[in-house]
């Protein structure tokens, strides 16, 4: 148990279960013909379904089954054969028809699994649900002294929401689980995980409880948090929390509360206060929804490759270490760059120039590998021409910084900086004549015994070959000619 | 002009092709009637201009021998129905300015037909009630009156101004919504024929929602062979609802001619209460032997949850009302009373635009549905349902098609006290054949000794509407019903 | 009708407001003596042995048509606001909300 409070009256653990709303990836939306691009123009993206309109009627999007079935499939979930959609009726304005129609009771998907990598060893993580709902729209409250603007673009755009059991119990293991969850949807193409966009919106469920106990105490709502870091972050704060109310005496309210990430702190939302009473039942303008066997197989069947088989694979097929291999893998974009580079060399030469190189590069500039200044065909190119000894290891990294910088691919930037290595004799053997000539102490010295002069001798050859020579050769040489 | 408006469907259509009279002439005739008898306050919205426009588009084709299968036939439309650019009410206050920039499925279907729309007609509010008399453009009047005495009655309801004004021959037809008897129990109480068809044959995308579950379109209209011809053009697979059905639609007047001989009619003993009112049942009896005598095979049959549809359907359809009628909270269309927060803008919008039995059956459907009545009421409902449902399933495998009363009475007055559960008994006959989705229709086939209509009905199973047809042609032809004339 | 039944106007007020219709204290007691006397007569239901049966739900036995994911919608935002009683901007206006 990595993860402990210490209290004034002991140690307390903390529980907590995470319900992510994945925005679907789909052209259309849910039960409207309507577009799901970001960034719109104020209500362009919506149809007289969306906007609630009298005598309009939802029509499943086909796809959007298709997909959280993918999902499903992703997350080892069993698939429910027949779902039903349901609708939760309460008053918003950022809901125009009265009610968000969801599934309720019989979910497309039910129980699966999540499994976390963490430093004391691999952690399954329930998942309780996924089912397919719709978005609300969005709400401005600073464009007017005394009103609040509606944009229904988001009204009706699809989600998945995907629910774990309580099975979390540090913000490092939820912060794992949201980074992991992200992985398998963008590998399965089902969800963008874009959390600034708000394509992928987190609610923790936190409570806390004394080491060794297993009761569940009351649990808070933590409401949509846009990072990963502000989920841990958030959860933090709110066990602390749980921790200091009980350790004063006090009690702990079931309630919905927000995390204010400027003050690391959450508070109540009293405007959500009021009794809910959903009123759930199914909906009658749908009919439920049923999946045939060989739908379900067809896509388990051309499911891609997740990250925990990609991993395993990376490990065997490449010798890389867990750690390397599951850098590697985080990120489908990054698997496949890797894969590219390494494809007919040496796989740790490849993943050590891509973590230890590449990576240091995107997280300075804040780039994702699909924006990097380094394609891996050129990266690839940088690899061979060292491997066959064209250019030094420190030519390489020399290419490679002025790669990043202008863009260029490798042979332009190899030849534009004149990086060749000389691997020429007559050239080296010439310079090394010529050192030699004008340093004949060191070189008695050397031959009296002082051989780590050969360092010096080394370099003294790249400077005179404005360090075009090739260290070995140029080391071989300088043996024999010092030997004489 | 009054000979053009005492025309049926089928013969002014043949007329029209046969070119005696003009499309134009034809909506003209139509539109003097109407404002002649504004006093009946069918329409609630008169859309003369529109008319002339689309009826002379209707010449135009039936000059160049390109009439469509009802091309310039005048029509009524239940203001329940979205027209484009045309206000659409729902006989709410809440929906008030409306105007849809969408045409529904059936009415688009409709004009893609070659119909002409002379108007939108008046409906209990929301299609909740069953005398018009719930409109917040105030009641209907049937057009019918009693022998005897001096008395307004309702023309039934909800779809009651597209009875009193196919009745009164203001329209050649209209259209209605059925969701628990509100096309057959105004047909019956003003002497047309009245169809309800099985759910999912008429889409109901763009009709302005009830209980999604039982709401049907249909059409009314004075004779057996029009509701065919109109329910033809109405009906069909329409992708923008997830519910209609993807199933050939038949030529339901082809098989008018085809008689009984040969089906069995089934007599639900359920259907026959103590108390049932005698003229009700003498004519029952009278369309049983018709039927008999015209060769069908009369067996006696038991729908034994009948006595439970009607609460069944109080709880069905107003929890389904609750929710669909959620969106009238006056952000995006329609009355906006202002408030000082969110919440107070809602309730007051919602408590001045909705009348008082829309507000009654949104809080039946809100606390049937809320938290720790949901399974007591709801889910009960739905399983009794079931059983409705099955009781018709056995039904059907013993006959072709079941005849019953359409209402329990005939047409009441408008002024007449009426409590709220003797009103809602007024669809004891027709509620079953909703919650089960089963077609129905009523036909004219008689009169109470004060010589106001009585209708009979007639169910089948699902998708049979054929066999309805059959047997609603057989009663009209012997009842030799007369209906009113043009007024 | 079962005389016993009864909603209490504490009930009455809060279906009232989970509905989102004002009523005043002068109703109240209207509203509960008439959803009293259609509750009563709904609760002959309890009557009907409904034990093993499935609960209809839809008015049909079709199977659910789904739609391809094409968009054939959206961009006409004047339509879309052309019915709301304010707007402004491209968006519908509502009385400001405090979260
Ligand atoms: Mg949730
Ligand atoms: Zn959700």
């Amino acid at each position: 148990m990595s993860y402990i409070i210490k209290g004034q009256t002991g140690d307390w653990e903390v529980v907590i279960g995470l319900e992510v709303h994945a925005q679907v990836t789909t052209k259309a939306k849910l039960f409207s013909g309507a577009p799901t691009d970001f960034g719109a123009g104020p209500n362009t993206q919506v149809s007289f379904i969306d906007a609630g309109m009298p005598g309009m009627l939802p029509v499943l999007n086909a796809f959007a089954v298709e997909q959280a079935v993918k999902t499903g499939l992703g997350l080892k979930a069993k698939i429910n054969r027949r779902s039903v959609f349901a609708r939760k009726n309460y008053f918003y304005a950022d809901l125009p028809q009265g009610y968000q129609i969801s599934q309720y009771d019989q979910p497309i998907v039910g129980e699966g699994t999540i499994i976390l990598d963490m430093p004391e060893g691999s952690r399954n993580i329930g998942i309780e649900r996924l089912h397919l709902e719709q978005d609300a729209g969005k709400l401005v409250h600073d464009m007017h002294a005394t009103k609040s603007f509606v944009d229904l673009n988001r009204a009706g755009v699809a989600l998945m929401e995907i629910v774990s059991k309580p099975d979390l119990r540090s913000p490092e293991e939820a912060g794992a689980y949201l980074r992991k969850l992200r992985a398998i949807l963008r590998y399965l193409g089902t969800c963008d995980g874009n959390m600034e966009e708000g394509s992928m919106r987190c609610d923790a469920n936190v409570s806390v409880r004394p080491v060794g106990s297993t009761e569940l105490r009351t649990r808070c709502e933590i409401k949509n948090v846009n990072s990963v870091r502000f989920v841990m972050m958030a959860i933090d704060h709110e066990a602390k929390r749980h921790v200091e109310v009980y350790e004063s005496g006090g009690a702990i309210q079931q309630e919905t509360r927000l995390y204010d990430s400027a003050r690391n702190e959450t508070r109540s939302m009293r405007s959500k206060e009021m009794a809910h009473d959903y009123r759930y039942f199914p909906d009658p303008d749908l009919l439920p929804v049923e999946l045939d066997e060989a739908f379900v197989a067809d896509l388990e069947k051309n499911l891609p490759e997740l990250p925990d088989d990609k991993k395993a694979r990376f490990q065997k097929a490449y010798g890389l270490t867990a750690y390397d291999a599951d850098v590697l893998v985080s990120e489908k974009e990054n698997a496949l760059y890797f894969e590219d580079v390494a494809k007919g060399r040496d796989p740790k030469q490849a993943a050590n120039w891509v973590i230890s190189n590449l990576f240091g590069v995107l997280n300075k500039q804040g780039v994702g590998i699909l924006e990097s200044p380094v394609s891996a065909k050129n990266l690839g190119r940088l690899i061979d021409l060292i491997a066959d000894s064209t250019i030094s290891g420190r030519q390489a990294k020399e290419a490679f910084e002025a790669m990043v910088e202008s863009g260029k691919d490798t042979d332009t930037i190899i030849a534009e900086k004149g990086l060749k290595q000389i691997t020429d004799t007559g050239p080296i053997e010439a310079a090394i004549d010529q050192i030699m000539a004008a340093n004949a102490d060191k070189v008695e010295q050397y031959r009296s015994g002082k051989e780590q002069l050969m360092g010096w001798f080394v370099g003294q050859v790249m400077k005179a070959t404005q360090g075009k020579a090739n260290p070995a050769l140029c080391g071989d040489l300088l043996k024999k000619k010092l030997a004489q | 002009m009054s000979e053009l408006t005492s025309l049926t469907i089928a013969e002014a259509r043949s007329r029209l092709k046969r070119k005696e009279f003009s499309a134009l002439e034809l909506t003209e005739a139509h539109l003097s009637a109407m404002e002649r008898a504004r006093h009946l306050n069918a329409y609630i919205t008169e859309t003369a201009d529109l008319a002339r426009e689309r009826a002379k588009e209707s010449d135009k084709r039936l000059a160049a021998g390109e009439g469509r299968p009802m091309e310039g036939i005048p029509l009524g439309i239940k203001d329940l129905f979205c027209t484009e650019g045309v206000q659409t009410t729902a006989a709410s206050r809440i929906l008030e300015g409306f105007s849809p920039p969408y045409e529904s499925t059936v009415s688009q279907k409709l004009r893609d037909a070659g119909t002409v729309m002379l108007g939108k007609l008046n409906l209990d509010e929301f299609a909740m009630g069953s005398a018009n008399i719930t409109s917040a453009f105030g009641p209907v009047k049937n057009p019918w009156t009693p022998q005897g005495r001096k008395a307004e009655l309702v023309p039934g309801g909800s779809s009651g101004g597209s009875a009193a004004a196919t009745a009164a021959h203001l329209c050649m037809g209209a259209t209605g919504t059925d969701t628990g008897g509100s096309i057959r129990q105004p047909a019956s109480f003003c002497g047309l024929v009245g169809v309800k068809p099985t759910y999912g044959r008429c889409s109901r995308w763009g009709v302005v929602a009830f209980a999604s579950s039982l709401d049907q379109a249909g059409p009314i209209t004075r004779n057996v062979r029009d509701a065919a011809i109109m329910l033809k053009a109405m009906c069909g697979y329409d992708a923008k609802d997830s519910t209609s059905a993807n199933l050939a639609v038949p030529d339901f007047e082809a098989v008018l001619g085809q008689g009984v001989k040969g089906l069995r009619i089934g007599i639900p003993k359920e259907y026959r209460p103590d108390g049932l009112n005698a003229e009700v049942n003498a004519l029952w009896n009278q369309g049983i032997d018709w039927l008999e005598k015209a060769g069908a095979t009369i067996v006696d049959i038991s729908l034994p949850h009948t006595q439970y549809a009607l609460p069944t359907y109080y709880i069905v359809a107003p929890a389904e009302a609750s929710s669909n009628l959620a969106r009238y909270d006056g952000v995006r269309f329609g009355l906006r009373v202002p408030g000082k927060s969110l919440d107070d803008m809602y309730a007051k919008t919602r408590a001045t635009g909705f009348g008082a039995e829309v507000k009654r059956r949104i809080m039946i459907g809100t606390y049937v549905l809320s938290a720790g009545y949901y399974d007591a009421y709801y889910v009960k409902a739905q399983k009794v349902r079931a059983l409705i449902m099955r009781d018709f399933n056995e039904a059907f495998e013993k006959v072709d098609a079941i005849l019953t009363p359409t209402a329990p009475s005939a047409a009441f007055g408008i002024n007449d006290k009426i409590d709220t559960i003797t009103m809602y008994l007024n669809d004891v006959f027709t509620v079953p054949a909703s919650l089960a989705g089963i077609p129905g229709a009523s036909v004219p086939a008689g009169y109470t000794t004060e010589g106001l209509p009585l209708g009979l009905q007639v169910l089948t199973k699902r998708w049979d509407e054929e066999t309805l047809f059959r047997v609603c042609q057989s009663l009209e032809d012997a009842a030799g019903f007369k209906g009113l004339g043009p007024l | 009708m079962s005389p016993t039944f009864s909603i209490d106007t504490a009930t009455v007020r809060r279906i009232a407001t989970l509905a989102r219709i004002e009523v005043t204290d002068a109703e109240l007691s209207t509203w509960a003596e008439q959803l009293s006397g259609i509750m009563g007569w709904i609760e002959q239901l309890k009557e009907v042995n409904t034990d093993g049966v499935a609960p209809m739900s839809g008015g049909t036995d079709l199977k659910l048509t789904l739609r391809p994911d094409v968009v054939t919608d959206g961009d006409m935002v004047d339509q879309v606001l052309a019915n709301a009683t304010e707007a402004q901007d491209g968006f519908f206006t509502v009385p400001k909300m405090v979260e």
